[in-house]
C-alpha cells in the first residue's frame, strides 16, 4: 500500500494584527437614519462621560477580501474530517458528518429563529427536539432526554447536578458525598463530579484491563451518592459485568451514570437500561454524525429513567394532547439550568437527520462495520513492529482500541509525539491519547464506520512505515514534520508564567523586544 | 423492505458484503457477531428500536426535513424585538464562509502540527477579544455566557479562598439559575437588592452583605434589562476594599462605545459572543467568553483551553499551543481546574473573523447605531398612551423595558397581537421578574432600520387601542 506524497498547505501567514493598514474597512454598518437622529442626536452623549469608551479598541483594520484570504489560508492550515482519514483520535468518534445536515441547519428556517420566539412559531424545531428524544430514548432504553448540556463534560456535570439533588431530595444529601468513577472513563467525569463538590474513587484496572471489581466492592458505602462510569471505556473492552457494578452501587443507594459520549459500536447491541443505568448521555457530534467544529459547537444528550425526569434542567419539550409541542418549566425537582435557553439546536436538527437517514437497520450497520473496522485495524496494528494492545489478549474490542509504543520506545528511543508528529507529513493525524498514562507510549485508534478499506489501510500503511523508519532511521522520525505547516514548536514560553503569551498584546508586551518574526 | 438486498449506505463504506467478508477473513471471525462476544447475552439488547422508516436518499431525507422546518416562522420572516441573551444582529457574509469551511467545521482535537490553523485562529479570537475588552487574557470561548459567569464565579472562589458570591438582583436569569446549579455544594450565591428606579445595584445592600466570606461580587453591564450599572467603580472598590474580587459581565456589541469593564475595576469580564457574527440558532449559536489581567494566580485557574504562541525550530516561524495545560482537567482529572472539553471552538473562530472585519471604527459605528436607534425606538414607545418607556431611569444600551402594566393589556396579549401583525415582542418579564408584571424586555439592534422601529410603534397604537 502506497502512503501518499503530501504536503500541507503553508502560508507563513501573518498574525492578523499584523495585516492592518489605518483606514481599511472590513464591513460597514448601517448609520441612523436622518429621522433618528434628529430625535436623539448622536446617541453617545446619553451615556454618562465615565461610561463611553475613552480609546477605541487595538483591532485591526483591513479590507474585507483580505480578512477572507487569511482565514481560508488558516483554513487550509487545517486538516477537517472531510479532508484526512481521521482514525487517530480515538475515542473522539471523528466521523463524516453529512453535507445535507450542514445545509438543513444553515436554513433561514433554523438559523434565524430566536429561542424566546412564541411557540406557535417554532413547532417546527421542537418537533425535532421531541423527535430525537423519541429516537434516543429507543437507543437507550431510557425515559426521557434533555438537549440543553452543550458537551458531554457538561451532560456529565448534569448527571451529578442530578445525583446532588436527588439525594437532597431524600435527605441525604449531607451524607452521601462520594462518586465513584473508573481511571479508563474521560477525565470529565471525575472532573465534573468535583466540581461540585463531590468526593472522587478512582477504580482502577485489573489484569485484563477492565475496573477491579473487589476493589469497587470496597468503594462503595453509604457515603457513595452515585458513579459515573464509561463501558466500553478507552481501552474498546467490553466490561461484561457492567450490571454488577451499577447493581452494587445502586443497593448501596447510589445512583449510576453512563458515559455514553461514544456509543458508536454498541448501537442496537446493548443498552443503558439493560445494563441497570439511571442515567446515560450520548454526544451527538460523537455517534450521531454533527460536525466537531474544532471543538464545539456540541450536545450531550441526557437520558434518565422516569423516576429521574423531574430532575431534568429545564425547559424539556413535550407533546401535548391537541399534537402541539410545548416548553415545560415546570419540573418539581428540576436542577434549573445547565445552559441558556433549549441547548445546541443545530446539533439536534442534524443528529435528527442522521437518524433519519439511517433508521433502525442503519444503525445497527453503523455499530457492526465500526467494531469490523476496528477489529481489522487491530489485527493489523498487532503486526506492526514495536506497537502493542495492551490487556485482554487475544480478544476482540468494540469500537476503539489504545494501543502502545513501548517495544518501539525501547528499541529506538522513538516516542508516541514522535510518531504522530511524523505522521502529519502523509496528511494524517495520530493523537497522543488523554490521561490517564497508564498504557505507556499510547495511542488510539477509532476508525468509525465512516472510511473505506482502502483508505484505512493507507493509514495503517503510514504507521507501518513509520515504525520501519524509527529502527532504520529513528532521526528522521525525531527530526518530523517536513511536510506540515510548521515545525518543532519550542513549548519553553507556555509554562512560564514571565514568558507564556495568550494573546498577542500579551506577546508583544513580554517579546516585543526580541519578536519571533 | 432490504430483505434480500443488502443495506449499503452512502455514509458507511465498508457495508459492501464482499469488503466485510474480506475484513472478516483477515480478522478471523465468520460474522461481526463474532466481535461482540465480549456482551453477555443478559446484555445484550435483542429487540428492535421503534425507528421511523429511513430515507436512505437524501432528496427524500431534505425534503421530509425541511417539511418539518417549515413549521417554523423565522425572525427573517418577521420582526424580531427579542433579545435577553441571544439578539438578533447582522451575521457577515464572511462568518458563514469561513465557519462553513470543511477544514474547520469537520476538524476536532488535532495537534498544532496537522491544524496549526485551528490554534493560529483561536488565538488570534483571543488576542482581538482582548483588545475589546482591554484585558490579557482570554479562553477559548465556553458554552454560553451562563457557564462563562459560573465559571468566573468559581475561579473567584479558587483564587480568594471563599465560598460566596453576591450577584446584581437583575442577573439574567438563565445565568442565576445555571450559576446556582453550578456552585451547589461548594458556593452560595446571594443576590443584592437594585433601586426600583434605576435598577443599579443597591450599594448599601451590597456593603451589608460583603462579609469576609464573599469571594466576589457580579454584576453585568449592560444590564439583562438593558439600563447600564453607572456605579461600576464603586462597586469594584467596595470589593476590592474587603479582600473580593469584582466579575462584570459584559456585552461585546457595546464595547466600541462603552468603557471596557477592565477600566473600571472589574477582575474578571465574561459574557457571550453570538452578537459577533454568529446566527441566534434558536439559541444554538452562544457561546462564552472569560477574560483576566496576565497574572499567574489568575491564568492557573481557568478550567479552558489557553491557546499561547510560541517560536519554533525554524527561525520567524510561528508555532501555538496549550498554555499551563497541566492545570486542565485534561491533565490531572479531579484535581484539574473544574473540567474541559468540547465548547464552542468554531464561534470562537467566527467571532474572531467578525471583529477583524469591523476593526475599531466598525466597533464604534456599531455602538453608536445601536444606542441611537433603541434611544428612538424608546422615545417613540413612550409616547404611547399608558406605556412606560424605558421602566428604569437612566442610560440604556440595546435593551430597555418597556412597561404596559398602565395600558390595561398583558404583555401576553399585546404579544400576541403584534405576532398577528408579524412582529416578535419583547419578552415578556412576568415569568422571571415578578416585580414587573405587565412589562417586557425590548431589543434594537443595528438591524433594526427607522422604518421597522416605526412599524412597532404603529402596531402597538393599534393593539393598545
Amino acid at each position: 500500500m502506497r502512503v501518499r506524497a503530501f504536503h500541507q498547505a503553508k502560508w507563513d501567514e501573518e498574525v492578523i494584527f499584523e495585516l492592518s493598514t489605518p483606514g481599511e474597512r472590513g464591513i460597514l454598518v448601517p448609520p441612523a437614519e436622518k429621522a433618528v437622529s434628529d430625535a436623539v442626536g448622536d446617541g453617545i452623549s446619553a451615556v454618562p462621560e465615565a461610561l463611553r469608551r475613552k480609546t477605541p479598541p487595538a483591532l485591526p483594520e483591513i479590507s474585507q477580501m483580505r480578512v477572507l484570504k487569511h482565514y481560508l489560508r488558516l483554513s487550509q492550515e487545517n486538516l477537517g474530517a472531510d479532508l484526512n482519514v481521521d482514525i487517530g483520535q480515538g475515542t473522539c468518534t471523528v466521523k463524516y458528518s453529512p453535507k445535507v445536515n450542514d445545509v438543513l441547519a444553515a436554513s433561514s428556517k433554523a438559523a434565524e429563529l430566536h429561542p424566546l420566539q412564541d411557540e406557535s412559531t417554532v413547532q417546527g424545531a421542537l418537533e425535532i427536539f421531541h423527535g430525537l428524544d423519541l429516537f434516543l430514548r429507543e437507543v437507550s432504553g431510557l425515559d426521557r432526554f434533555s438537549f440543553q448540556p452543550a458537551s458531554g463534560s457538561a451532560a456529565i456535570l448534569a448527571m451529578v447536578s442530578i445525583i446532588q439533588a436527588w439525594h437532597e431530595s431524600r435527605g441525604e444529601g449531607g451524607t452521601r458525598d462520594e462518586i465513584i468513577t473508573t481511571i479508563f472513563s474521560h477525565p470529565s467525569d471525575a472532573a465534573a463530579a468535583a466540581v461540585k463538590g463531590f468526593k472522587v474513587i478512582t477504580i482502577h484496572q485489573n489484569e485484563d484491563g477492565l475496573p477491579d471489581l473487589e476493589a469497587l466492592k470496597k468503594a462503595v458505602s453509604g457515603r457513595t451518592a452515585g458513579a459515573l462510569i464509561t463501558n466500553p471505556e478507552d481501552t474498546g473492552i467490553f466490561n461484561p459485568k457492567i450490571d454488577e457494578i451499577t447493581a452494587l452501587v445502586r443497593r448501596a443507594g447510589g445512583l449510576c451514570g453512563y458515559d455514553q459520549a461514544n456509543a458508536n459500536g454498541i448501537l442496537g447491541v446493548t443498552r443503558a437500561r439493560e445494563a441497570g443505568f439511571d442515567m446515560c448521555f450520548f454526544n451527538l457530534h460523537k455517534t450521531f454524525g454533527t460536525p466537531h467544529g474544532c471543538g464545539g459547537p456540541a450536545c450531550g444528550a441526557l437520558g434518565v429513567t422516569a423516576r429521574l425526569a423531574d430532575f431534568l434542567p429545564v425547559p424539556v419539550v413535550d407533546r401535548a394532547a391537541d399534537g402541539r409541542y410545548v416548553l415545560r418549566y415546570d419540573l418539581a425537582r428540576t436542577i434549573g439550568k445547565i445552559r441558556s435557553f433549549h441547548g445546541v439546536f443545530p446539533a439536534v436538527l442534524k443528529a435528527y437527520a442522521w437518524v433519519m437517514s439511517l433508521g433502525e437497520e442503519g444503525l445497527r450497520e453503523v455499530a457492526n462495520v465500526a467494531v469490523l473496522n476496528n477489529n481489522y485495524i487491530l489485527s493489523k496494528v498487532k503486526k506492526i513492529r514495536g506497537a502493542s494492545a495492551p490487556f485482554a489478549p487475544g480478544r476482540h474490542r468494540i469500537e476503539q482500541v489504545r494501543y502502545s509504543w513501548e517495544k518501539l520506545h525501547a528499541d529506538t528511543g522513538v516516542t508516541t509525539e514522535d510518531v504522530t508528529l511524523r505522521m502529519a507529513d502523509f496528511g494524517f493525524h495520530l493523537w497522543s491519547s488523554h490521561h490517564p498514562f497508564i498504557v505507556p507510549e499510547p495511542f488510539t485508534i477509532e476508525p468509525t464506520e465512516s472510511y473505506s478499506k482502502a483508505e484505512i489501510d493507507e493509514y495503517l500503511a503510514a504507521l507501518e512505515k513509520i515504525a520501519e523508519e524509527a529502527y532504520t532511521d529513528p532521526a528522521k522520525v525525531k527530526g518530523a514534520p517536513y511536510n506540515s505547516v510548521v515545525h518543532r514548536i519550542d513549548p519553553g514560553w507556555f509554562d512560564d508564567p514571565a514568558q507564556w503569551a495568550i494573546t498577542w498584546r500579551a506577546y508583544l508586551k513580554k517579546h516585543g523586544h526580541e519578536k519571533i518574526r | 423492505m432490504s430483505d434480500e438486498k443488502p443495506f449499503v449506505h452512502p455514509y458507511i463504506p465498508n457495508s459492501v458484503p464482499e469488503v466485510k467478508a474480506r475484513m472478516l477473513r483477515e480478522i478471523g471471525v465468520k460474522s461481526v457477531d463474532e466481535l461482540y462476544a465480549d456482551i453477555p447475552e443478559r446484555l445484550r439488547f435483542r429487540g428492535r428500536m421503534n425507528l421511523p422508516e429511513p430515507l436512505t436518499s437524501e432528496s427524500s431525507l431534505k425534503r421530509h426535513v425541511e417539511a418539518v422546518l417549515s413549521k417554523n416562522r423565522s425572525a427573517a420572516e418577521c420582526l424580531c424585538f427579542l433579545g435577553g441573551g441571544c439578539w438578533p444582529h447582522y451575521v457577515p457574509a464572511v462568518c458563514d464562509e469561513v465557519n462553513r469551511r470543511s477544514e474547520f467545521l469537520t476538524a476536532y482535537a488535532g495537534e498544532p502540527y496537522e491544524d496549526h490553523g485551528r490554534f493560529q485562529a483561536l488565538f488570534e479570537y483571543e488576542s482581538l477579544m482582548a483588545e475589546l475588552l482591554d484585558m490579557d487574557v482570554v479562553n477559548v470561548p465556553t458554552f454560553d455566557w451562563c457557564q462563562a459567569a459560573s465559571t468566573s464565579v468559581r475561579m473567584a472562589g479558587r483564587i480568594t479562598k471563599r465560598d460566596e458570591v453576591l450577584v446584581a438582583g437583575t442577573t439574567g436569569p438563565d445565568r442565576l439559575l445555571t450559576m446556582k446549579n453550578y456552585c451547589r455544594g461548594v458556593m452560595t450565591v446571594t443576590t443584592v437588592a437594585h433601586d426600583p428606579e434605576t435598577g443599579r445595584m443597591d450599594l448599601d445592600d451590597l456593603a451589608a452583605k460583603f462579609t469576609d466570606r464573599t469571594a466576589a461580587v457580579y454584576f453585568e453591564n449592560p444590564s439583562y434589562l438593558g439600563f447600564l450599572e453607572t456605579e461600576g467603580r464603586r462597586i469594584a472598590d467596595l470589593a476590592h476594599g474587603r479582600g473580593g474580587l469584582c466579575i462584570v459581565g459584559a456585552d461585546p456589541s457595546s464595547l466600541g462605545v462603552l468603557e471596557p469593564p477592565s477600566r473600571y475595576g472589574a477582575d474578571i469580564v465574561c459574557g457571550d459572543i453570538q452578537p459577533l457574527g454568529i446566527h441566534m440558532n434558536f439559541g444554538g449559536g452562544q457561546a462564552g467568553f472569560i477574560a483576566t489581567r496576565d497574572e499567574e494566580r489568575f491564568v492557573m485557574e481557568y478550567p479552558s483551553r489557553l491557546f499561547g504562541i510560541a517560536r519554533t525550530s525554524v527561525p520567524g516561524e510561528y508555532g501555538f499551543g496549550d498554555v499551563a495545560y497541566d492545570r486542565t482537567s485534561f491533565g490531572v482529572r479531579e484535581k484539574g481546574k473544574e473540567f474541559v472539553g468540547t465548547a464552542t471552538a468554531l464561534w470562537g473562530i467566527t467571532a474572531g473573523v467578525y471583529l477583524a472585519l469591523m476593526g475599531p471604527r466598525g466597533m464604534a459605528d456599531l455602538g453608536q447605531v445601536i444606542l441611537q436607534r433603541s434611544q428612538y425606538a424608546m422615545k417613540r414607545i413612550a409616547g404611547l398612551p399608558g406605556v412606560k418607556a424605558p421602566r428604569f431611569r437612566g442610560p440604556h444600551f440595546k435593551e430597555f423595558v418597556v412597561d404596559f402594566s398602565g395600558s390595561g393589556k398583558t404583555v401576553a396579549a399585546v404579544n400576541q397581537a403584534l405576532l398577528e401583525r408579524g412582529i416578535f415582542g419583547g419578552r415578556d418579564l412576568s415569568i422571571d421578574f415578578p416585580g414587573l408584571a405587565g412589562c417586557a424586555l425590548y431589543c434594537v439592534t443595528e438591524i433594526h432600520a427607522a422604518g421597522d422601529i416605526d412599524r412597532l410603534v404603529l402596531s402597538l397604537e393599534e393593539v393598545l387601542r
